[in-house]
């Protein structure tokens, strides 16, 4: 019986330490006044991804650098469902004023809190539900991905581009053909081929997925996953890249000739300014590059200039907004025309699109 | 088309080392008598420490001596727990798993993103290499692949050649018949145990050292429990764990391949075959003995002298 409290003891004593030493590192729970604003992160992964949850706090950083009056509170690796429901709550109860719940999943619990705390302000990001005091936002990060295929399209000289996925989600399916569209506008021949990981987080399969596409012939790698696993593939080979979420070219500089990146921080300074003013009303947002909540990140040193005008040339045509990236002449991968002449695809089509434009080489499973 | 095979299976050899050695770990404790679940979360610690001691003191293989302690380390928690106090080993190991996880998370946290300078770098065998098909599917690789070639036949001559190796198998299937002819069940035991985490400690360091090389939170994504699996895939027997680990890690590699090839198979079904393969090995062994399994006898059964 000895050893048990002895265990018992050792146990506490660990545990007290680090929840000590938790307290002693975190920055954000400093004791503030009264006066300040709390506004509260939710997140689906670690902050540390380098990747999807990392872009949104890189946000959160923006904004209490512009707000210094603004308090902000995160909660990392939220599993989505029941659990996420606890967890904002909690932040309601803490005296949260705004919410922000960076996940999909986080829909319904978002919903289902909301209508309990209706003087909260709730966005939520990617999803479609809204209320009274609930919004939605998300970015046309497929108008990066145009761009970035374009550099894709100048780099490639096998013609072919390869093309990590993550899930056979519209808002996945969405973004390859967006590429697509943007290496074959410069470089009709180039084919775009997609392996599937089924995984939007495993540094080592997304590494070999990205190693498999090099085999196969593809001399630059795109991706839609949140680890810069397919970047390093292609560095180790001697070829090139193209990231995904924030600027990726830290992790393999050789290689990262640009990223499709999200810019949230201007979004989150413009929202919790509204609701500090009174002016916040719910809504469904879905920003593109005009906004710059979308963007793509600096070049690499590869990348030559001609390539630059090209995409320069595109941007400022996507920032105009009479042209998009799915204005027509768009064709299916069996040639059929989808979108007619001139016209530009409905947002309810390009949120449930579920096939491939031509020049890409891949199923999409059912 | 040779080619393409010979990718297959050159990725197949990378795919498979890290749940190789981890396997070997796990083959180890469980041969001791222990069962041990808490491989996830013991890669990780590996991983982690690992990837950390090489960036500040830029020497892989410091780091890879690092994970080895670390990995050792942390799994003497499971030993104390298990052994001395006699606890249950599967929620024990369950601990074990959901605190390495969170652990690892927390001490590389400021390493993220971070590149290795000297990763173990691909080193091709001088002359081996050469040859036909099989230079390029075996001999073209890191070193640890190497060192991982050699250790399981080595593995396998400790077990079933040597007097030590017939304790530690004794010691697992009848401990109280190996205490009686005297041998040091407890002080065996904790040995085995903390070798087996050292092991899972550099199937982690491998993924963050040469595998990706790079430190991201829960890299390992569930190869720890594939490497459970594997142990009585391979029942209990190093050079089938080598089979099952190049099977198990070939899946990856091929999956991939056969989408390049337009082939469509789901990847789920894929992803399921390690375990679906494990199932089938069970039923065919539980057939063919009887209803008997080559489980070591006393897996799982603490030991207490008193209980004789």
């Amino acid at each position: 019986m000895k050893n048990r409290y002895l265990v018992f003891l050792l146990t506490l004593l660990v545990a007290t330490v680090f929840v000590l030493g938790g307290c002693g590192s975190s920055k954000d729970k400093k004791p503030a006044a009264e006066s300040k604003l709390k506004v509260a992160f939710v997140y689906v992964g670690p902050v540390g991804d380098a990747g999807w949850s990392y872009a949104h706090d890189q946000g959160r950083q923006y904004l209490i650098s512009k707000m210094p009056d603004v308090q902000t509170t995160i909660i990392e690796s939220v599993p989505e469902g029941a659990d996420a429901e606890r967890v904002i709550t909690q932040l309601v109860e803490q005296g949260h004023k705004i919410i922000f719940t960076t996940s999909f999943g986080y829909m319904d619990p978002t919903i289902n809190v909301a209508k309990k705390y209706p003087n909260v302000v709730f966005m939520h990001c990617s999803g479609y539900k809204t209320a009274a005091n609930v919004g939605t936002y998300f970015g046309r990060i497929y108008q990066s991905r145009y761009l970035t295929g374009i550099v894709a399209g100048k780099a490639t000289k096998t013609n072919v581009v390869g093309y990590v996925a993550a899930h056979p989600i519209p808002e996945v399916v969405r973004g390859i053909n967006a590429f697509t569209l943007g290496v074959r506008s410069v470089n009709p021949n180039a084919k775009v081929k997609v392996i599937w990981t089924n995984t939007w987080y495993d540094p080592a399969k997304e590494k070999q997925a990205g190693k498999t596409l090099l085999d196969a012939g593809a001399d630059v790698i795109a991706q839609h996953q949140d680890t810069p696993g397919p970047q390093q593939a292609a560095q180790e080979k001697g070829k090139l890249g193209i990231g995904y979420n924030t600027d990726m070219s830290k992790m393999a500089p050789k290689a990262v000739m640009t990223s499709a990146v999200w810019n949230w921080g201007p979004y989150y300074v413009k929202i919790v300014d509204a609701v500090k003013k009174g002016t916040w009303k719910s809504g469904q947002y879905w920003g593109g590059m005009n906004d710059k909540i979308v963007d793509i990140a600096p070049y690499g040193p590869m990348v030559g200039e001609d390539t630059k005008k090209l995409v320069d040339t595109a941007k400022k045509k996507l920032a105009e907004g009479k042209w998009d990236v799915f204005t027509g002449p768009v064709k299916d991968q069996t040639g059929k025309v989808v979108v007619k002449d001139g016209q530009k695809m409905s947002d309810a089509d390009m949120l449930k699109m579920n096939w491939f434009v031509e020049g890409v080489e891949g199923t999409i499973p059912k | 088309m040779t080619d393409q095979i010979v990718s297959i299976l050159a990725a197949t050899v990378t795919a498979g080392t890290p749940i190789l050695y981890a396997a070997l770990g796990e083959l180890i404790i469980e041969r001791a008598g222990i069962i041990n679940l808490g491989v996830e979360g013991i890669m990780l610690i590996g991983a982690v420490t690992g990837f950390i001691v090489s960036v500040v003191f830029d020497n892989s293989w410091l780091g890879l001596l690092a994970a080895m302690v670390a990995g050792g380390l942390i799994t003497s928690i499971h030993a104390f727990l298990t052994i001395t106090l006699r606890a249950n080993q599967v929620v024990s190991g369950l601990a074990l798993t959901l605190f390495g996880t969170g652990l690892s998370g927390y001490l590389g946290k400021a390493y993220i993103g971070i590149p290795v300078t000297h990763p173990f770098a691909v080193q091709p065998l001088p002359l081996l290499k050469d040859i036909p098909v099989l230079g390029k599917v075996l001999f073209n690789h890191d070193i640890l692949v190497y060192i991982s070639f050699l250790l399981v036949p080595l593995l396998w001559m400790f077990m079933y050649r040597t007097r030590p190796g017939l304790l530690l198998r004794a010691i697992g299937e009848n401990p109280a018949a190996a205490d009686a002819i005297g041998a040091k069940v407890f002080v065996l035991r904790y040995v085995y145990v903390i070798m087996g985490g050292m092991l899972c400690g550099v199937g982690g360091a491998y993924l963050s050292l040469a595998y990706a090389p790079s430190w991201l939170e829960n890299m390992t994504a569930g190869r720890g429990w594939i490497a459970v699996a594997l142990v009585i895939f391979a029942l209990w027997n190093p050079l089938r764990a080598m089979v099952g680990a190049y099977l198990f890690g070939g899946i990856d590699a091929l999956g991939f391949h056969l989408q390049v090839l337009g082939v469509t198979i789901s990847p789920f079904f894929l992803n399921m075959m390690p375990y679906l393969f494990t199932i089938i090995v069970l039923v065919m062994v539980m057939q063919r003995q009887g209803g008997r399994l080559t489980a070591p006898g006393a897996l799982g059964i603490p030991y207490d002298r008193e209980d004789r």
